[in-house]
């Protein structure tokens, strides 16, 4: 169903699998611990789209930090392809809520810092402009990031994520602010580039439709601390439509399972995961 | 209805027919600047001041000038622009330069030694222009090495005690303790430290401009947005990096701030760090001068003083406009 499954992208090691093993977190407010996270445990094959979907300030951003190994997990463990995960790493690019774009830097410099910081600029400087004609924002190169819209910002993050040629990538909620208009454009074109560049890609969003309509799997995360409340596999062919009946049942489904329609609560207890 | 439109009419028709329309507020200058030289001119001083002459053509070309511009000013663009914006500034200075000359040399209200007319101050660059420019070119000189040495070190400091928290719990409080204390206190250890005075002179200066620059690195870099590190550190960047190209732009508002206020500290400090057995130089001009009562001297140098500390203000500003372009509609 994914073009990860390709052997061409099997021989070129495009994506990575990540393991998620038995990870509890926590913060320390004024003296008091404050759990985030509860012995979540998941496993995310190469090449999968997964969605962590749950109610806003669960925990699901402290896990994509930990993925992305900017902070390490209180107890248990997070590999990698099949390595620990210690420290960020340039196969793993995080993108953040807000696009957080360098202001003193040009659109192009900002596309260029994962590259410049590698030391490997001088050798590819044109996948900087290949990356900027990805997101259709050539023409911008040289402006600064106070002259972009809000959807043109989020976009150069997106390339200044993907110039890494990253082999995961991690999205919290990349589009929550952004208008509706340009929420649906952007997301048709994460989707575009998750089929055709095939990296794995774990996206955190409390938008259900938004994962019903991107991933291949859902991970639904209770409140705080976040617990993974239940797992859909959503084996639905891409591109997926807003007003597909199937769509419309599993949105209404995972509603229920967040406590959102009380009607259906007795369905929290049938579907829980063991 | 129609007597709008025909007044407007004739308006357009005005406008057209006078292809030399007159700048008001010029004219009403010119006849300022007249009236300061007449005045200059047709009294008699209290007692002589040299220079009476001169002063009165300069300001009488003045309003010569202000007439032709008066005329003139809206066909020369961009400048006559700038000019017109200062319009009320030129009447201003016209009606100061003959209320400055009636209280001084006229009626010798403020008298001499202790207050000077325009033409006092004149007298003093026509008589002792090489002593001036000598003076200017020293004080130049101790200024530029002084605030020059002392800006890059307290950038770095500022930088090192901005980033590294071993740094910081070590040199914030020394330098919160230290920040205070005014540049001059420290002459009798640097007399100790330094093999000559010039060299002590400099110090003092750039201890005065070091200082602030050094606080509000310090602060500037400790309060960029973790964000940006989280982003620099995703897109693996090691820590160097992070300082030079995060640290350093995003801090560089700040740096600024520091800047202005080690400019106007290092201005206000050469005075004193001139006193330190120089030979030349405006601070030491000033207290030479001041030590004979000659204060039309002191005043024509604290003059020269004031117009280089607004020049280098300016030029910092410009750089500063280069260098944070990209603040626009930032902050």
């Amino acid at each position: 169903m994914t073009s990860a499954i390709t052997p061409l992208n099997v021989l070129e090691r495009r994506n990575i699998a990540v393991d998620i093993h038995k990870v509890s977190h926590h913060f320390d407010l004024f003296g008091t611990s404050l759990p985030v996270l509860d012995t979540i445990d998941l496993a995310v094959a190469p090449g999968e789209f997964v969605a962590l979907l749950g109610p806003s300030g669960c925990g699901k951003s402290t896990l994509l930090r930990l993925i992305a190994g900017l902070d390490r997990p209180a107890t248990g463990d997070i590999r990698a392809d099949n390595r620990l995960v210690t420290a960020p790493d340039r196969s793993r690019i995080l993108a953040f809520q807000d696009p957080t774009l360098f202001p003193w830097r040009t659109v192009w410099w900002n596309v260029a810092t994962g590259l410049e910081a590698q030391g490997t600029l001088e050798r590819h400087r044109k996948r900087v402009d290949d990356a900027l004609a990805l997101v259709r924002l050539s023409e911008f190169a040289t402006a600064y990031p106070h002259q972009l819209s809000g959807g043109m910002a989020q976009r150069v993050a997106l390339a200044r994520a993907l110039v890494n040629d990253p082999k995961l990538l991690l999205l919290d909620e990349p589009f929550g602010k952004l208008d509706s208009f340009t929420r649906m454009g952007m997301q048709s074109e994460l989707l575009a580039l998750w089929l055709q560049q095939a990296f794995t890609a774990i996206l955190v969003t409390h938008d259900i439709e938004e994962a019903l309509l991107l991933a291949s799997r859902v991970i639904v995360l209770s409140d705080r601390p976040a617990r993974i409340l239940h797992e859909l596999t959503i084996d639905l062919d891409y591109p997926r439509r807003r007003d597909d009946p199937a769509i419309i049942n599993l949105r209404r489904e995972i509603a229920g399972e967040l406590g959102l329609e009380p009607a259906d609560a007795p369905n929290i207890q049938k579907r829980a995961v063991s | 209805m129609s007597d709008l439109t025909q007044i407007i009419e004739a308006g357009k028709l005005q406008d057209r027919a006078s292809p030399w329309p007159l700048w008001t507020t010029g004219f009403l200058a010119a006849c300022a600047w007249g009236l300061g030289a007449i005045v200059t001119i047709a009294f008699p001083d209290v007692v002589p001041w040299g220079a009476t002459q001169l002063f009165a053509t300069l300001i009488g070309a003045g309003a010569a000038i202000l007439l032709v511009l008066s005329f003139v000013v809206q066909r020369l663009g961009a400048g006559g622009r700038l000019i017109v914006h200062y319009g009320p500034w030129l009447i201003a200075l016209g009606l100061w330069f003959t209320f400055w000359e009636i209280s001084t040399a006229k009626l010798g209200w403020l008298p001499k030694p202790f207050f000077s007319p325009p033409q006092g101050l004149l007298n003093v660059y026509v008589v002792d222009w090489q002593r001036l420019l000598l003076c200017i070119a020293y004080t130049l000189r101790l200024w530029a090495i002084g605030f020059g040495s002392g800006i890059v070190v307290g950038y770095v400091i500022g930088v090192a005690l901005g980033w590294s928290r071993g740094v910081s719990y070590w040199g914030m409080p020394v330098l919160k303790l230290i920040g205070p204390v005014p540049a001059t206190a420290w002459i009798p250890c640097t007399f100790f430290f330094f093999p000559t005075t010039f060299a002590a002179s400099c110090f003092i200066v750039a201890l005065a401009s070091g200082i602030p620059v050094a606080i509000l690195t310090a602060s500037g870099v400790g309060a960029v947005n973790r964000s940006y590190y989280d982003v620099g550190r995703i897109l693996g960047a090691s820590n160097w990096y992070l300082i030079r190209n995060i640290a350093v732009p995003a801090a560089l508002p700040h740096v600024f701030v520091g800047l202005f206020m080690g400019l106007y500290y290092s201005f206000a400090v050469l005075v004193v760090a001139e006193m330190l057995g120089a030979k030349y130089g405006l601070g030491w001009y000033i207290q030479f001068q001041t030590a004979y009562s000659a204060y039309a001297n002191v005043y024509a140098a604290l003059l020269i003083m004031a117009f280089l500390c607004a020049s280098i203000v300016r030029l910092l500003f410009a750089v500063r406009d280069r260098l944070l372009g990209w603040q626009k509609g930032f902050i």
